[in-house]
């Protein structure tokens, strides 16, 4: 096999990796609470940014910065819950996703206040590691491993714990749920806080490869949505598979052309995908 | 009077720039009027629940053909447009069919005309050689500078003129749409599909049809654009950021309102001018930054958007009924 291409494809699966934990916040988001953060990948550009000035500027260890990093989205995330969401979740589906592209204007103008436009980074090169002829970068690998790692975590939350089940049992049925003594607006709470979280942990592990800039949501929160849908809205497994089909489609379509085509073709993918299976790749066929 | 006042507004608009020429503000006039075409051509279609977030790439198809067009083959733009118009029409069926077709609604169908936005950015972008990819692009100058063959004028009151004469024709759509039996159709889909094919409503065309006029008038807004400031570059007429815009200037003007779009640029853009003016340079990102705490507050508190909001106030306490209406004689 072509070395480049194997290249490319074990570099597909290292970014699928970084996607699904995308997907799964998202997801978890809207399994849940029935609402779609717009602005989700504005606060991974939160996160990235809180993790280049604990880390550059503040000079705090990576593993202390990337901690309070994610527990501080995991707050942004309980806020905008309380402060937006909570007082719409009697209103029109559209009216919660207007509202939440709201917020993704106020924070992407925020960050361009308070921080300017200029690309950051941490200033950190992690060392490239070289085999059978590819190069692979340990950044990715990190983030690839503490993206499983995180995915783990919550689904042994989600699977093994009262509050887990309780969070399942309200994504299946969320009128029922109050009337078995389920405080739905705790979980509400916890699961957006997990959500951020798990913005918060994309966060750390993006900023290790990318340059962050107010407008760095736009890279990854379309993505993210079409991987969520193409996986079906809520369905975790099916966004976990989903992201690394369209992480392989990337990859392979940059191997060939621009790093643009292969966003090209995976957009493409998406709305062939959504004449075949409109429910979701992993969708039940009812 | 109430039939009179829309006819002497609009002689009002249309004497305006003779009277008042200083140009700023009839360039901000010009600007005002483009996006007011623009958001009403969004919410044609958007008030009945079909939240596009894929406009901005239909305004980019709009601008970008005509402008490759005329730059490339030398078609005048009164070709190109209309050629603008069917590409960005054909875009619309491509995306909605499939859509409307496995009933894709809601939160689905505002995700994957946000794709829609993504991926028409993202193939301007790529297609760098031809369209200068993010640095923009800029339709070439006829020899004279005016010219009505390549629909290039130096005199502002002329674009005055001609956005006006869009502007009042996509309110004219407006009430068209209004008027007809494809809204009750679109009101009862947009209440229930089930419901609506029942009695009789062919849910999937009639979504196409609104979803292609609005695509269709969008594009026309884009090349519109493209013609009046000769420059054009995805971040300006397309992507996700204006898709988002579209949407936000519509529902703090008043998304079920004819006028409701055009209030909504009318802020919007001044708010933004009145903030770059008042900071310069250092405003980046202040208009945004009101914007989105506008928009936030304005789904939570006042859904209905300004002239909605007004309007509804307005009908309940005016004209002032007389206390014993009741027992008065009709």
């Amino acid at each position: 096999m072509d070395i480049f291409l194997l290249e490319a494809l074990i570099n597909g699966v290292l970014l699928g990796g970084v996607l699904a934990l995308l997907s799964l916040g998202l997801n978890l988001i809207f399994g849940v609470i029935d609402v779609v953060w717009i602005c989700y990948a504005e606060l991974i550009m939160l996160g990235m940014y809180g993790m280049y000035f604990l880390f550059s500027v503040y000079h705090a260890p990576l593993v202390l910065a990337a901690v309070v990093c994610i527990a501080l989205v995991g707050v942004l995330g309980v806020l905008l819950h309380l402060l937006v969401i909570a007082p719409l979740l009697g209103a029109a589906p559209i009216n919660q996703l207007l509202a939440t592209g709201g917020v993704l204007f106020f924070l992407q103008s925020a960050a361009t206040v308070l921080f300017g436009i200029e690309f950051k980074n941490l200033g950190l090169r992690l060392p490239v590691l070289k085999a059978a002829g590819m190069f692979i970068s340990y950044s990715r690998l990190l983030a690839f491993a503490a993206a499983l790692i995180g995915m783990v975590l919550v689904y042994l939350f989600l699977s093994r714990t009262y509050t887990g089940a309780a969070i399942r049992a309200i994504a299946q049925d969320r009128q029922i749920m109050p009337l078995m003594g389920v405080d739905s607006r705790r979980i509400y709470v916890i699961t957006s806080a997990i959500g951020g979280g798990l913005a918060g942990l994309a966060a750390c592990l993006l900023v290790l490869q990318y340059d962050v800039h107010p407008f760095v949501g736009l890279t990854f929160g379309p993505i993210t949505f079409l991987i969520c849908v193409l996986g079906g809205l809520g369905n975790f497994g099916g966004g976990f598979v989903a992201a690394f089909v369209f992480a392989e489609i990337i990859s392979l379509g940059g191997l060939y052309s621009d790093l643009e085509w292969g966003y090209v073709l995976a957009f493409a993918f998406f709305i062939v995908m959504m004449f075949v299976r409109p429910q979701g790749l992993m969708a039940r066929r009812s | 009077m109430r039939r009179l006042l829309p006819w002497l507004a609009g002689a009002a608009l249309v004497g305006l720039p003779f009277v008042y020429t200083s140009p700023y503000p009839l360039h901000i006039m010009i600007i005002i009027l483009i996006w007011s075409f623009a958001y009403t051509s969004w919410s044609v279609m958007g008030r009945f629940g079909l939240t596009s977030f894929g406009h901005g790439g239909f305004m980019g198809v709009g601008a970008y053909v005509t402008a490759l067009l005329w730059n490339k083959a030398g078609v005048s733009p009164w070709l190109g447009i209309p050629l603008a118009l069917v590409a960005s029409a054909a875009l619309a069926v491509l995306v909605a069919y499939p859509c409307f077709r496995f009933r894709i609604t809601g939160h689905y169908f505002s995700l994957v005309t946000l794709a829609l936005s993504g991926i028409v950015l993202q193939v301007i972008t790529a297609t760098r050689d031809h369209t200068g990819g993010s640095l923009g692009y800029t339709p070439e100058r006829y020899q004279g500078g005016s010219s009505l063959f390549a629909l290039q004028f130096g005199s502002k009151t002329t674009w005055y003129l001609i956005a006006l004469a869009v502007w009042a024709g996509g309110l004219w759509v407006w009430y068209r749409v209004d008027r007809s039996m494809l809204r009750y159709a679109l009101e009862a889909i947009s209440e229930d599909e089930d419901a609506a094919a029942a009695t009789g409503v062919h849910v999937t065309a009639e979504k196409l049809k609104i979803t292609v006029l609005s695509a269709a008038m969008t594009a026309v807004a884009g090349a519109l654009y493209c013609q009046y400031q000769m420059f054009i570059s995805p971040d300006t007429v397309s992507g996700i950021s204006i898709s988002l815009q579209m949407v936000f200037a519509v529902v703090v003007g008043g998304i079920y309102v004819s006028l409701g779009p055009t209030v909504g640029a009318v802020i919007t853009i001044l708010l933004a001018e009145v903030l770059r003016i008042s900071f310069g340079t250092r405003a980046v990102g202040y208009d945004n930054l009101v914007y989105g705490v506008l928009l936030v507050l304005f789904i939570i508190f006042l859904p209905k958007g300004i002239l909605g909001s007004l309007w509804s106030w307005g009908a309940s306490t005016w004209p002032p009924k007389p206390p014993n209406a009741r027992g008065a004689p009709a």
